[in-house]
Protein backbone atom coordinates (compact mmCIF):
# COMPACT_ATOMS: atom_id res chain seq x y z
CA UNK A 1 0.00 0.00 0.00
CA UNK A 2 1.87 3.32 -1.28
CA UNK A 3 1.08 6.77 0.52
CA UNK A 4 -1.35 7.78 -2.43
CA UNK A 5 -3.79 4.78 -1.22
CA UNK A 6 -3.13 5.78 2.25
CA UNK A 7 -4.44 8.92 1.81
CA UNK A 8 -7.66 7.97 -0.67
CA UNK A 9 -8.67 5.87 2.16
CA UNK A 10 -8.57 8.41 4.90
CA UNK A 11 -9.90 11.28 2.51
CA UNK A 12 -12.75 8.78 1.57
CA UNK A 13 -13.58 7.62 5.05
CA UNK A 14 -14.39 11.54 5.89
CA UNK A 15 -16.15 12.31 3.26
CA UNK A 16 -18.27 9.83 3.77
CA UNK A 17 -18.40 9.99 7.97
CA UNK A 18 -18.77 13.73 7.19
CA UNK A 19 -21.85 13.10 4.68
CA UNK A 20 -23.66 10.61 6.73
CA UNK A 21 -23.46 13.14 9.28
CA UNK A 22 -25.04 16.14 7.41
CA UNK A 23 -28.27 13.98 7.29
CA UNK A 24 -28.02 12.62 11.01
CA UNK A 25 -27.04 15.40 13.31
CA UNK A 26 -29.95 17.30 15.01
CA UNK A 27 -28.79 20.95 14.54
CA UNK A 28 -29.00 22.32 11.16
CA UNK A 29 -25.77 24.57 11.36
CA UNK A 30 -24.33 21.74 12.40
CA UNK A 31 -25.41 19.69 9.21
CA UNK A 32 -24.42 22.70 7.07
CA UNK A 33 -20.69 22.46 8.28
CA UNK A 34 -20.68 19.05 8.00
CA UNK A 35 -21.50 19.44 4.66
CA UNK A 36 -18.45 21.34 4.00
CA UNK A 37 -16.03 18.83 5.08
CA UNK A 38 -17.85 16.81 2.97
CA UNK A 39 -17.34 18.92 -0.14
CA UNK A 40 -13.35 19.30 0.85
CA UNK A 41 -13.15 15.26 0.76
CA UNK A 42 -14.13 15.09 -2.74
CA UNK A 43 -11.87 17.98 -3.76
CA UNK A 44 -8.89 15.41 -1.99
CA UNK A 45 -10.65 12.99 -4.11
CA UNK A 46 -10.04 15.22 -7.39
CA UNK A 47 -6.37 15.56 -6.33
CA UNK A 48 -5.45 12.35 -6.05
CA UNK A 49 -7.05 11.84 -9.44
CA UNK A 50 -4.67 14.34 -10.70
CA UNK A 51 -7.68 16.81 -11.79
CA UNK A 52 -6.08 20.02 -9.61
CA UNK A 53 -8.43 22.04 -12.07
CA UNK A 54 -11.61 19.86 -10.81
CA UNK A 55 -10.21 20.37 -7.39
CA UNK A 56 -9.66 23.95 -7.34
CA UNK A 57 -13.21 24.24 -8.73
CA UNK A 58 -14.77 22.29 -6.50
CA UNK A 59 -13.64 24.48 -3.70
CA UNK A 60 -14.50 27.64 -5.47
CA UNK A 61 -17.83 27.40 -5.98
CA UNK A 62 -19.06 24.23 -4.00
CA UNK A 63 -17.29 25.40 -0.52
CA UNK A 64 -16.86 28.79 -1.57
CA UNK A 65 -20.27 30.00 -2.57
CA UNK A 66 -22.69 27.26 -2.73
CA UNK A 67 -21.98 26.43 1.23
CA UNK A 68 -21.56 30.06 1.87
CA UNK A 69 -25.35 30.14 0.27
CA UNK A 70 -26.59 27.24 2.24
CA UNK A 71 -25.42 28.44 5.56
CA UNK A 72 -27.39 31.53 5.26
CA UNK A 73 -30.09 29.85 4.23
CA UNK A 74 -29.67 27.58 7.54
CA UNK A 75 -29.58 31.10 9.39
CA UNK A 76 -32.64 32.00 8.32
CA UNK A 77 -34.97 29.15 9.08
CA UNK A 78 -36.83 28.62 12.10
CA UNK A 79 -35.93 26.41 15.18
CA UNK A 80 -32.51 26.79 13.58
CA UNK A 81 -30.29 26.36 17.89
CA UNK A 82 -33.76 23.35 18.62
CA UNK A 83 -32.14 20.00 19.12
CA UNK A 84 -35.84 18.85 19.38
CA UNK A 85 -36.78 19.61 15.63
CA UNK A 86 -38.11 16.40 13.94
CA UNK A 87 -35.74 15.29 11.48
CA UNK A 88 -38.31 13.18 9.57
CA UNK A 89 -41.50 13.85 7.71
CA UNK A 90 -44.45 12.57 6.81
CA UNK A 91 -42.65 11.45 3.43
CA UNK A 92 -39.52 9.55 4.45
CA UNK A 93 -41.23 6.25 3.01
CA UNK A 94 -41.36 7.65 -0.13
CA UNK A 95 -37.68 9.31 0.15
CA UNK A 96 -36.55 5.78 1.17
CA UNK A 97 -37.80 4.19 -1.93
CA UNK A 98 -36.53 6.80 -4.01
CA UNK A 99 -32.98 6.25 -2.74
CA UNK A 100 -32.99 2.91 -2.35
CA UNK A 101 -34.23 2.91 -6.00
CA UNK A 102 -31.54 5.46 -7.31
CA UNK A 103 -28.94 3.44 -4.83
CA UNK A 104 -29.56 0.17 -7.15
CA UNK A 105 -29.24 1.79 -11.01
CA UNK A 106 -26.09 3.26 -9.73
CA UNK A 107 -24.38 -0.41 -8.45
CA UNK A 108 -26.11 -1.75 -12.04
CA UNK A 109 -24.49 1.12 -13.91
CA UNK A 110 -21.14 0.80 -11.83
CA UNK A 111 -21.11 -2.93 -12.32
CA UNK A 112 -20.06 -3.14 -15.74
CA UNK A 113 -18.20 0.35 -15.50
CA UNK A 114 -14.66 -0.69 -16.93
CA UNK A 115 -13.07 1.98 -14.64
CA UNK A 116 -12.52 0.11 -11.41
CA UNK A 117 -10.86 -2.51 -13.15
CA UNK A 118 -8.67 -1.01 -15.94
CA UNK A 119 -5.17 0.48 -14.74
CA UNK A 120 -4.93 4.37 -14.77
CA UNK A 121 -3.29 5.82 -17.83
CA UNK A 122 -1.98 8.90 -16.14
CA UNK A 123 -0.18 11.71 -17.52
CA UNK A 124 0.91 13.87 -15.60
CA UNK A 125 2.70 16.25 -18.61
CA UNK A 126 -0.40 17.55 -19.84
CA UNK A 127 -1.90 20.31 -18.50
CA UNK A 128 -5.23 19.55 -17.61
CA UNK A 129 -6.70 23.15 -17.14
CA UNK A 130 -5.41 23.46 -21.14
CA UNK A 131 -6.68 20.13 -22.49
CA UNK A 132 -10.04 21.37 -20.95
CA UNK A 133 -10.46 24.35 -22.25
CA UNK A 134 -9.25 23.28 -25.78
CA UNK A 135 -12.07 20.85 -25.26
CA UNK A 136 -14.68 23.23 -24.42
CA UNK A 137 -13.92 25.73 -27.70
CA UNK A 138 -13.63 22.91 -30.20
CA UNK A 139 -16.60 22.40 -32.35
CA UNK A 140 -16.23 18.20 -32.67
CA UNK A 141 -15.35 18.38 -28.75
CA UNK A 142 -17.86 19.96 -26.22
CA UNK A 143 -18.27 23.13 -27.34
CA UNK A 144 -21.90 22.86 -28.04
CA UNK A 145 -22.93 21.31 -24.39
CA UNK A 146 -20.79 24.26 -23.40
CA UNK A 147 -22.43 26.89 -25.07
CA UNK A 148 -26.17 25.39 -24.00
CA UNK A 149 -25.10 25.23 -20.44
CA UNK A 150 -23.67 28.93 -20.44
CA UNK A 151 -27.33 30.06 -22.13
CA UNK A 152 -28.95 28.14 -19.30
CA UNK A 153 -26.98 29.47 -16.66
CA UNK A 154 -27.49 33.08 -18.38
CA UNK A 155 -31.52 31.88 -18.39
CA UNK A 156 -31.34 31.58 -14.72
CA UNK A 157 -29.64 34.24 -13.94
CA UNK A 158 -31.96 36.97 -16.26
CA UNK A 159 -35.19 34.60 -14.21
CA UNK A 160 -33.48 35.87 -11.09
CA UNK A 161 -33.48 39.51 -11.84
CA UNK A 162 -37.12 39.18 -12.92
CA UNK A 163 -38.46 37.88 -9.96
CA UNK A 164 -36.37 40.63 -7.45
CA UNK A 165 -37.43 43.42 -10.05
CA UNK A 166 -41.06 42.64 -9.70
CA UNK A 167 -41.31 42.41 -6.08
CA UNK A 168 -39.70 45.87 -5.61
CA UNK A 169 -42.44 46.59 -7.86
CA UNK A 170 -45.24 45.31 -6.01
CA UNK A 171 -44.47 47.32 -2.91
CA UNK A 172 -43.96 50.78 -4.43
CA UNK B 1 25.39 24.04 -8.84
CA UNK B 2 26.86 26.87 -7.66
CA UNK B 3 26.15 27.94 -4.27
CA UNK B 4 25.93 31.76 -5.12
CA UNK B 5 24.15 31.03 -8.28
CA UNK B 6 20.65 30.00 -6.39
CA UNK B 7 21.81 28.95 -2.60
CA UNK B 8 18.57 27.28 -2.32
CA UNK B 9 18.41 24.93 -4.98
CA UNK B 10 22.16 24.09 -4.07
CA UNK B 11 20.61 23.65 -0.51
CA UNK B 12 17.68 21.50 -1.20
CA UNK B 13 19.73 19.85 -3.72
CA UNK B 14 22.29 19.22 -1.25
CA UNK B 15 19.92 17.82 1.73
CA UNK B 16 18.46 15.58 -0.60
CA UNK B 17 21.60 14.15 -1.47
CA UNK B 18 22.60 13.88 2.34
CA UNK B 19 19.17 12.31 3.10
CA UNK B 20 19.64 9.37 0.39
CA UNK B 21 23.34 9.19 1.28
CA UNK B 22 21.91 7.85 5.24
CA UNK B 23 19.37 5.37 2.94
CA UNK B 24 16.65 7.00 2.78
CA UNK B 25 14.26 6.15 -0.16
CA UNK B 26 14.28 9.38 -2.63
CA UNK B 27 10.23 9.94 -2.34
CA UNK B 28 10.36 10.13 1.30
CA UNK B 29 13.26 12.37 1.93
CA UNK B 30 11.80 14.53 -1.19
CA UNK B 31 8.47 14.41 1.24
CA UNK B 32 10.28 15.32 4.58
CA UNK B 33 12.13 18.57 2.44
CA UNK B 34 8.45 19.57 1.25
CA UNK B 35 7.23 18.97 4.77
CA UNK B 36 10.25 21.40 6.07
CA UNK B 37 10.02 23.64 3.07
CA UNK B 38 5.96 24.17 4.26
CA UNK B 39 6.80 24.06 7.92
CA UNK B 40 9.64 27.45 7.35
CA UNK B 41 7.40 29.25 4.80
CA UNK B 42 4.74 29.25 7.27
CA UNK B 43 6.89 30.01 10.33
CA UNK B 44 8.59 32.68 8.20
CA UNK B 45 5.10 34.38 7.10
CA UNK B 46 4.08 34.41 10.61
CA UNK B 47 6.76 36.25 12.15
CA UNK B 48 6.88 38.60 9.18
CA UNK B 49 3.98 39.49 10.25
CA UNK B 50 5.87 41.18 13.38
CA UNK B 51 7.78 43.25 11.32
CA UNK B 52 4.16 44.41 9.09
CA UNK B 53 2.71 45.61 12.46
CA UNK B 54 5.73 47.63 13.27
CA UNK B 55 5.45 49.56 9.26
CA UNK B 56 2.21 49.79 9.18
CA UNK B 57 2.34 51.69 13.10
CA UNK B 58 5.28 53.66 12.33
CA UNK B 59 3.61 55.15 8.57
CA UNK B 60 0.33 55.14 10.23
CA UNK B 61 1.73 57.30 12.97
CA UNK B 62 3.63 59.57 10.44
CA UNK B 63 0.74 60.10 7.92
CA UNK B 64 -1.36 61.47 11.01
CA UNK B 65 1.37 63.81 12.47
CA UNK B 66 3.01 61.68 15.42
CA UNK B 67 5.56 59.18 16.03
CA UNK B 68 4.13 55.98 16.14
CA UNK B 69 5.88 53.46 18.41
CA UNK B 70 9.34 55.28 19.68
CA UNK B 71 10.01 53.39 23.18
CA UNK B 72 11.19 49.71 22.88
CA UNK B 73 13.86 49.42 20.52
CA UNK B 74 15.40 51.89 18.08
CA UNK B 75 12.64 53.45 16.50
CA UNK B 76 10.62 50.93 18.38
CA UNK B 77 11.30 48.36 16.28
CA UNK B 78 10.86 45.73 18.85
CA UNK B 79 7.26 47.01 20.09
CA UNK B 80 5.79 44.15 18.23
CA UNK B 81 7.40 41.64 20.16
CA UNK B 82 6.29 43.19 23.35
CA UNK B 83 2.68 43.15 21.91
CA UNK B 84 2.80 39.35 20.70
CA UNK B 85 4.66 38.44 24.61
CA UNK B 86 1.59 40.24 25.80
CA UNK B 87 -0.91 38.85 23.94
CA UNK B 88 0.51 34.76 24.84
CA UNK B 89 0.27 35.97 28.71
CA UNK B 90 -3.96 37.39 28.31
CA UNK B 91 -6.46 35.16 29.84
CA UNK B 92 -8.54 32.45 27.22
CA UNK B 93 -11.68 33.57 27.94
CA UNK B 94 -14.69 31.30 25.94
CA UNK B 95 -17.95 33.38 26.83
CA UNK B 96 -20.98 31.36 27.94
CA UNK B 97 -23.09 29.32 24.99
CA UNK B 98 -20.54 29.42 22.03
CA UNK B 99 -20.63 26.69 19.52
CA UNK B 100 -17.31 24.73 20.65
CA UNK B 101 -16.12 23.94 17.05
CA UNK B 102 -16.78 26.91 15.02
CA UNK B 103 -15.98 29.10 17.67
CA UNK B 104 -11.93 27.70 18.12
CA UNK B 105 -11.82 26.69 14.43
CA UNK B 106 -12.74 30.34 13.26
CA UNK B 107 -9.39 32.07 14.18
CA UNK B 108 -7.71 28.74 13.07
CA UNK B 109 -9.36 28.59 9.87
CA UNK B 110 -8.38 32.45 9.13
CA UNK B 111 -5.06 32.24 9.67
CA UNK B 112 -4.78 29.08 7.67
CA UNK B 113 -6.69 30.42 4.20
CA UNK B 114 -4.11 33.46 3.99
CA UNK B 115 -0.88 30.76 4.75
CA UNK B 116 -2.12 28.48 2.10
CA UNK B 117 -1.67 31.55 -0.52
CA UNK B 118 2.18 31.73 0.13
CA UNK B 119 1.98 28.19 -0.93
CA UNK B 120 1.79 28.65 -4.80
CA UNK B 121 3.39 32.27 -4.33
CA UNK B 122 6.67 32.31 -7.35
CA UNK B 123 9.16 34.00 -4.35
CA UNK B 124 12.06 33.90 -7.01
CA UNK B 125 12.78 31.66 -10.49
CA UNK B 126 13.02 28.34 -8.26
CA UNK B 127 11.60 29.54 -5.16
CA UNK B 128 7.88 28.59 -5.54
CA UNK B 129 6.29 26.07 -2.82
CA UNK B 130 3.80 24.20 -5.14
CA UNK B 131 3.96 25.03 -9.10
CA UNK B 132 0.36 24.39 -9.73
CA UNK B 133 -1.29 24.71 -13.37
CA UNK B 134 -4.37 26.04 -11.96
CA UNK B 135 -2.50 28.53 -9.02
CA UNK B 136 -4.84 31.66 -9.89
CA UNK B 137 -7.71 29.74 -9.41
CA UNK B 138 -6.26 27.99 -6.76
CA UNK B 139 -6.10 31.44 -4.72
CA UNK B 140 -9.69 32.43 -5.42
CA UNK B 141 -10.85 28.96 -3.66
CA UNK B 142 -8.65 29.22 -1.17
CA UNK B 143 -10.06 33.10 -0.21
CA UNK B 144 -13.46 30.96 0.21
CA UNK B 145 -12.09 29.38 2.88
CA UNK B 146 -11.29 32.50 4.63
CA UNK B 147 -15.18 33.55 4.57
CA UNK B 148 -15.93 30.10 5.69
CA UNK B 149 -13.64 31.04 8.77
CA UNK B 150 -16.13 34.88 9.50
CA UNK B 151 -19.27 32.59 9.63
CA UNK B 152 -17.94 30.17 11.83
CA UNK B 153 -16.59 32.81 14.34
CA UNK B 154 -19.50 34.89 13.89
CA UNK B 155 -21.96 31.93 14.45
CA UNK B 156 -20.18 30.02 16.82
CA UNK B 157 -19.79 33.33 19.28
CA UNK B 158 -23.34 33.44 20.19
CA UNK B 159 -23.48 37.11 20.01
CA UNK B 160 -26.10 38.53 17.58
CA UNK B 161 -23.46 41.58 17.03
CA UNK B 162 -20.54 39.23 16.00
CA UNK B 163 -23.52 37.43 13.96
CA UNK B 164 -24.83 40.69 12.15
CA UNK B 165 -20.68 41.55 11.42
CA UNK B 166 -20.56 38.26 9.69
CA UNK B 167 -23.22 38.78 7.81
CA UNK B 168 -22.10 41.91 6.24
CA UNK B 169 -18.71 41.00 6.04
CA UNK B 170 -19.46 37.90 4.10
CA UNK B 171 -22.02 39.78 1.39
CA UNK B 172 -18.57 42.09 1.23
CA UNK B 173 -16.47 39.23 0.35
CA UNK B 174 -18.78 37.99 -1.90
CA UNK B 175 -19.81 40.75 -3.94
CA UNK B 176 -16.10 41.51 -4.37
CA UNK B 177 -15.06 38.56 -5.52
CA UNK B 178 -16.83 38.90 -9.28
CA UNK B 179 -14.89 41.85 -9.86
CA UNK B 180 -11.72 40.36 -8.22
CA UNK B 181 -11.99 37.15 -10.29
CA UNK B 182 -12.74 38.98 -13.50
CA UNK B 183 -9.93 41.37 -13.30
CA UNK B 184 -7.88 38.18 -12.73
CA UNK B 185 -9.16 36.92 -16.03
CA UNK B 186 -7.20 40.29 -17.91
CA UNK B 187 -3.49 38.72 -16.82
CA UNK B 188 -4.64 35.38 -17.22
CA UNK B 189 -5.42 35.94 -20.97
CA UNK B 190 -2.10 38.04 -21.45
CA UNK B 191 -0.22 35.20 -20.35
CA UNK B 192 -2.09 32.37 -21.76
CA UNK B 193 -2.12 30.54 -18.10
CA UNK B 194 -3.41 29.91 -14.93
CA UNK B 195 -0.24 29.45 -13.59
CA UNK B 196 1.47 32.36 -11.47
CA UNK B 197 5.04 31.22 -12.10
CA UNK B 198 4.13 31.46 -16.04
CA UNK B 199 2.63 34.66 -15.68
CA UNK B 200 5.48 35.83 -14.38
CA UNK B 201 7.74 34.82 -16.77
CA UNK B 202 5.50 36.55 -19.29
CA UNK B 203 6.06 40.04 -17.88
CA UNK B 204 8.86 41.36 -19.86
CA UNK B 205 6.37 44.36 -19.58
CA UNK B 206 4.47 44.77 -16.30
CA UNK B 207 0.80 43.70 -16.75
CA UNK B 208 -0.18 46.93 -15.07
CA UNK B 209 1.00 48.97 -18.18
CA UNK B 210 -0.98 46.43 -20.38
CA UNK B 211 -3.68 46.18 -18.38
CA UNK B 212 -4.08 49.41 -15.94
CA UNK B 213 -7.96 49.03 -15.37
CA UNK B 214 -7.61 45.23 -14.23
CA UNK B 215 -4.94 46.80 -12.11
CA UNK B 216 -7.40 49.11 -10.55
CA UNK B 217 -9.74 47.20 -10.45
CA UNK B 218 -8.08 44.35 -8.63
CA UNK B 219 -6.23 46.54 -6.15
CA UNK B 220 -9.33 48.41 -4.85
CA UNK B 221 -11.23 45.18 -4.83
CA UNK B 222 -8.31 43.24 -2.90
CA UNK B 223 -8.58 46.45 -0.56
CA UNK B 224 -11.95 45.16 0.32
CA UNK B 225 -11.37 41.49 0.61
CA UNK B 226 -8.90 42.43 2.91
CA UNK B 227 -11.72 44.40 4.80
CA UNK B 228 -9.29 47.60 5.60
CA UNK B 229 -10.91 51.17 5.66
CA UNK B 230 -12.27 52.57 3.50
CA UNK B 231 -14.28 49.21 3.15
CA UNK B 232 -13.71 48.54 7.03
CA UNK B 233 -17.59 48.43 7.43
CA UNK B 234 -16.92 44.50 9.30
CA UNK B 235 -15.06 47.14 12.00
CA UNK B 236 -17.91 49.74 12.40
CA UNK B 237 -17.36 50.15 16.19
CA UNK B 238 -20.31 52.74 16.15
CA UNK B 239 -22.84 49.89 15.01
CA UNK B 240 -21.22 46.16 15.42
CA UNK B 241 -18.60 46.89 18.57
CA UNK B 242 -15.86 45.78 16.76
CA UNK B 243 -16.90 43.11 13.90
CA UNK B 244 -17.25 39.12 13.58
CA UNK B 245 -14.41 38.51 16.17
CA UNK B 246 -15.71 40.80 18.94
CA UNK B 247 -16.16 37.63 21.47
CA UNK B 248 -12.38 36.31 21.33
CA UNK B 249 -9.72 37.57 23.67
CA UNK B 250 -6.32 36.77 24.45
CA UNK B 251 -4.84 34.45 21.52
CA UNK B 252 -7.26 33.86 19.83
CA UNK B 253 -7.82 37.17 18.85
CA UNK B 254 -4.69 37.61 17.85
CA UNK B 255 -4.97 35.10 15.49
CA UNK B 256 -7.60 37.22 13.59
CA UNK B 257 -5.12 40.61 14.23
CA UNK B 258 -2.55 38.29 12.33
CA UNK B 259 -4.39 37.06 9.73
CA UNK B 260 -5.70 40.73 9.27
CA UNK B 261 -1.71 42.05 8.18
CA UNK B 262 -1.17 38.97 6.75
CA UNK B 263 -4.08 39.12 4.03
CA UNK B 264 -3.13 42.61 3.62
CA UNK B 265 0.43 41.89 2.90
CA UNK B 266 -0.40 38.64 0.64
CA UNK B 267 -2.77 40.45 -1.42
CA UNK B 268 0.07 43.06 -1.85
CA UNK B 269 2.29 40.28 -3.11
CA UNK B 270 -0.57 38.83 -5.35
CA UNK B 271 -0.74 42.53 -6.86
CA UNK B 272 2.96 42.29 -7.53
CA UNK B 273 2.65 38.74 -9.09
CA UNK B 274 -0.33 39.65 -11.58
CA UNK B 275 0.53 43.17 -12.32
CA UNK B 276 3.97 44.15 -11.63
CA UNK B 277 6.02 41.42 -12.55
CA UNK B 278 6.90 39.57 -9.45
CA UNK B 279 10.94 38.68 -8.92
CA UNK B 280 11.07 39.80 -11.98
CA UNK B 281 13.81 42.85 -12.21
CA UNK B 282 17.44 43.43 -12.66
CA UNK B 283 19.79 40.32 -13.05
CA UNK B 284 17.04 38.02 -11.15
CA UNK B 285 17.49 35.57 -13.42
CA UNK B 286 21.00 35.17 -13.35
CA UNK B 287 20.54 35.42 -9.60
CA UNK B 288 17.19 34.27 -8.57
CA UNK B 289 17.66 35.04 -5.01
CA UNK B 290 18.12 38.82 -6.16
CA UNK B 291 14.24 38.30 -7.39
CA UNK B 292 13.70 37.43 -3.79
CA UNK B 293 14.19 41.49 -2.71
CA UNK B 294 12.70 42.78 -6.03
CA UNK B 295 9.68 40.74 -5.62
CA UNK B 296 9.11 42.02 -2.02
CA UNK B 297 10.28 46.04 -2.58
CA UNK B 298 7.10 45.76 -5.28
CA UNK B 299 4.81 44.04 -2.93
CA UNK B 300 6.35 46.48 -0.35
CA UNK B 301 5.27 49.83 -1.84
CA UNK B 302 1.59 48.48 -3.22
CA UNK B 303 1.10 47.57 0.65
CA UNK B 304 2.39 51.01 1.54
CA UNK B 305 -0.33 52.61 -0.62
CA UNK B 306 -3.04 50.25 1.21
CA UNK B 307 -1.80 51.94 4.41
CA UNK B 308 -2.10 55.28 2.81
CA UNK B 309 -5.56 54.76 1.54
CA UNK B 310 -6.54 52.80 4.96
CA UNK B 311 -5.23 56.10 7.12
CA UNK B 312 -6.63 58.96 4.69
CA UNK B 313 -10.12 58.09 3.96
CA UNK B 314 -13.08 57.98 5.33
CA UNK B 315 -15.45 54.76 5.76
CA UNK B 316 -17.95 54.32 3.14
CA UNK B 317 -21.73 53.52 3.75
CA UNK B 318 -22.75 49.72 3.30
CA UNK B 319 -24.80 51.07 0.01
CA UNK B 320 -22.17 53.24 -1.29
CA UNK B 321 -20.08 49.60 -0.73
CA UNK B 322 -22.45 47.81 -2.44
CA UNK B 323 -22.63 50.06 -5.16
CA UNK B 324 -18.63 50.39 -5.98
CA UNK B 325 -18.71 46.56 -6.43
CA UNK B 326 -21.85 45.76 -8.51
CA UNK B 327 -21.98 49.56 -10.48
CA UNK B 328 -18.97 50.08 -11.06
CA UNK B 329 -16.22 47.88 -10.51
CA UNK B 330 -18.00 44.86 -12.13
CA UNK B 331 -18.60 47.00 -15.19
CA UNK B 332 -15.47 47.98 -15.62
CA UNK B 333 -13.83 44.57 -15.17
CA UNK B 334 -16.47 43.19 -17.32
CA UNK B 335 -15.61 45.19 -20.24
CA UNK B 336 -11.92 45.27 -19.78
CA UNK B 337 -12.02 41.78 -20.10
CA UNK B 338 -14.00 41.92 -23.18
CA UNK B 339 -11.57 44.95 -24.55
CA UNK B 340 -8.19 43.21 -23.99
CA UNK B 341 -9.43 40.13 -25.28
CA UNK B 342 -10.53 41.98 -28.42
CA UNK B 343 -7.16 43.82 -28.55
CA UNK B 344 -4.70 40.59 -27.67
CA UNK B 345 -6.48 38.49 -30.38
CA UNK B 346 -6.69 41.24 -33.30
CA UNK B 347 -2.90 41.97 -32.71
CA UNK B 348 -1.40 38.57 -31.21
CA UNK B 349 2.51 39.50 -31.57
CA UNK B 350 4.42 40.92 -28.88
CA UNK B 351 5.64 44.83 -29.99
CA UNK B 352 4.85 48.04 -29.44
CA UNK B 353 1.69 48.13 -31.42
CA UNK B 354 -0.19 45.60 -29.01
CA UNK B 355 1.24 47.08 -26.04
CA UNK B 356 0.45 51.01 -27.25
CA UNK B 357 -3.54 49.79 -28.47
CA UNK B 358 -3.80 47.94 -24.84
CA UNK B 359 -2.91 50.93 -23.58
CA UNK B 360 -4.83 53.66 -25.52
CA UNK B 361 -8.18 51.18 -25.11
CA UNK B 362 -7.60 51.27 -21.18
CA UNK B 363 -7.27 54.76 -21.05
CA UNK B 364 -10.28 55.29 -22.94
CA UNK B 365 -12.01 52.80 -20.84
CA UNK B 366 -11.32 54.66 -17.85
CA UNK B 367 -12.23 58.28 -19.06
CA UNK B 368 -15.47 56.51 -20.51
CA UNK B 369 -16.11 55.27 -16.87
CA UNK B 370 -15.32 58.89 -15.05
CA UNK B 371 -17.30 60.75 -17.42
CA UNK B 372 -20.31 58.55 -16.53
CA UNK B 373 -19.07 59.22 -13.06
CA UNK B 374 -19.34 62.61 -13.41
CA UNK B 375 -23.32 62.50 -15.10
CA UNK B 376 -24.49 60.00 -12.60
CA UNK B 377 -23.24 62.36 -9.89
CA UNK B 378 -25.05 65.54 -11.25
CA UNK B 379 -28.02 63.29 -11.87
CA UNK B 380 -28.25 61.69 -8.45
CA UNK B 381 -27.83 65.83 -6.85
CA UNK B 382 -30.95 66.61 -9.25
CA UNK B 383 -32.69 64.27 -7.78
CA UNK B 384 -31.82 65.01 -4.09
CA UNK B 385 -32.10 68.46 -4.17
CA UNK B 386 -35.49 68.56 -6.52
CA UNK B 387 -35.64 72.60 -5.91
CA UNK B 388 -32.68 73.55 -6.93
CA UNK B 389 -33.47 73.54 -10.84
CA UNK B 390 -36.23 75.14 -9.65
CA UNK B 391 -34.84 77.72 -7.49
CA UNK B 392 -32.29 79.60 -10.20
CA UNK B 393 -29.29 77.79 -8.78
CA UNK B 394 -27.48 76.08 -11.75
CA UNK B 395 -26.83 72.03 -11.00
CA UNK B 396 -23.27 73.23 -11.19
CA UNK B 397 -23.30 75.53 -7.98
CA UNK B 398 -24.55 72.53 -6.21
CA UNK B 399 -22.00 70.41 -7.18
CA UNK B 400 -19.80 72.56 -6.11
CA UNK B 401 -20.84 73.25 -2.99
CA UNK B 402 -21.68 69.79 -2.01
CA UNK B 403 -17.94 68.72 -2.85
CA UNK B 404 -16.29 71.29 -0.64
CA UNK B 405 -18.68 70.28 1.94
CA UNK B 406 -18.02 66.62 1.34
CA UNK B 407 -13.72 67.64 1.50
Amino acid sequence: MNAAQVIFILAAAITLFSALMVVSVRRMMHAALWLIVTLLGVAVLFVLLQAGFFAVVQVLFYVGAIAILIIFAVMLTRQVMSEKAPQLNRGWVAGLGVSAGLMVILALVLRNFPGSTATAVADPSAGNAVALGLAFSDPSGFAIPFEVASILLVAALIGTIYIALERKGGEQ
Amino acid sequence: MDFWTDPYLFLVNWLQELLVGWGVPAATSAFLLMLTGAFILAMGAMLFVLGLIWFERKIAGRFQDRFGPNRIGPWGIIQPLADMLKIFTKEHITPDGVDLVPYNLGPVLSVAAVLAVWAVLPFTLSLVGADLDVSVLYVVAIGGLGEIAVVLSGWGSNNKYALLAAFRSVAQLLSYEVPLVIALLVPVMLSGSLSLNDIVRGQTLPYVILAPVAAFVFFLTSIAEVGRSPFDLTEAESELVAGFNIEYSGLKFGMFYVADFLHAFTISLLFAVLFLGGWQGPYAVQYPMLGLLWFFLKAGVVYFIGVWMRVSFPRFRIDQMMAISWKLLTPLAIAAVILTALIAKLIPTDGILRTGSLLAANLLLAGCAMLALILNRKKKILKEFPLSAASGFSVKDVTGKTQRSAQ
